[in-house]
């Protein structure tokens, strides 16, 4: 069985790789590319992967599901520019695509025990965007 | 491995009419979509690539390169037009949403390889909304 909780955050970005040229970035990345800057307001899935507690009837308590995102999303994301402020954005282009696996990799920690396992991350960009990431395995068809 | 996916809509118009049958069965088969005048939607088409992010771009897709092969394949011939007349692999199929998915997706992946060259990102699905309420997908190798 799998649960979903949605959290949003706002902030901006630029999807620029130092090691490109200017004119290499444009042409790659269009008007995100753009050095100043820009914004979203990103909405987060997380799904968690699990089979209900007998007792309680639920895989992981909602509540504390929130609470965790809050903390390892909203917290260190929300209104930030994620390049200068988010690491490892510093040194890692923040597409949607790098977004989804560092939300994967700050959850993941605290979502791998039997209570319930992390099974996706989505994030959308705008609502015709959005990216799903199902973790570090490798793509073989 | 990550899934990408983009949203495009058209607005087209069809009827839903098979003429072996006769006009009283498609009329009890198609309700009020076998109106004679046609009637039309605003389509939503979901389409998904995917594939490992390019250590490059860190990107799993480029959706310039996305959005110019769906444009141009899909949303362009489609949007604002007659699907029953005016586009040819209706002239003999049915345009259900069933059928315009497979026609998007065959559409998609005839042309995939010339857009995106390399191992990947490859089509992994199209998903129609006819309406809100009304969803229909498939998945690319589904199909030849």
């Amino acid at each position: 069985m799998v649960i979903t909780r949605k959290v949003e955050f706002s902030a901006s970005h630029v999807c620029r790789n130092p090691q490109l040229s200017d004119e290499e970035n444009r042409e790659l990345y269009g008007p995100a590319a753009n050095p100043h800057g820009h914004g979203h307001n990103y909405i987060v899935e997380v799904s968690v992967r699990g089979e209900p507690h007998a007792t309680t009837g639920m895989i992981l308590d909602l509540k504390e599901l929130k609470a965790i995102l809050e903390r390892e999303i909203v917290l260190p994301y929300d209104h930030r520019f994620l390049n200068h402020e988010v690491p490892p954005f510093d040194s890692i282009v923040p597409t949607t695509e790098n977004i989804a696996r560092d939300i994967w990799r700050r959850l993941e920690p605290g979502l791998s025990g039997a209570h319930g396992k992390l099974h996706a991350v989505r994030v959308y960009e705008t609502s015709d965007l959005y990216v799903d990431y199902f973790g570090e395995e490798p793509c073989t068809s | 491995m990550y899934i990408v996916t983009r949203r495009y809509g058209f607005a087209a118009s069809h009827r839903l009419h098979v003429p072996s049958l006769g006009e009283e069965e498609n009329r009890v088969l198609y309700g009020k979509c076998n109106n004679p005048f046609g009637h039309g939607h605003n389509y939503l088409v979901d389409v998904s690539a995917r594939g490992p992010a390019d250590p490059r771009t860190g990107r799993a897709v480029d959706v310039a390169v996305l959005d110019d092969l769906v444009r141009r394949e899909v949303v362009g011939p489609f949007d604002y037009s007659n699907l029953n007349t005016q586009v040819e692999a209706f002239r003999e199929v049915v345009p259900t949403s069933e059928n315009l998915a497979v026609e998007i997706c065959r559409r998609l992946k005839a042309n995939w390889s010339a857009a995106f060259p390399g191992e990947w990102p490859k089509l992994h699905k199209i998903r129609i909304a006819e309406t809100d309420r009304n969803i229909f997908e498939i998945k690319a190798d589904e199909i030849e």
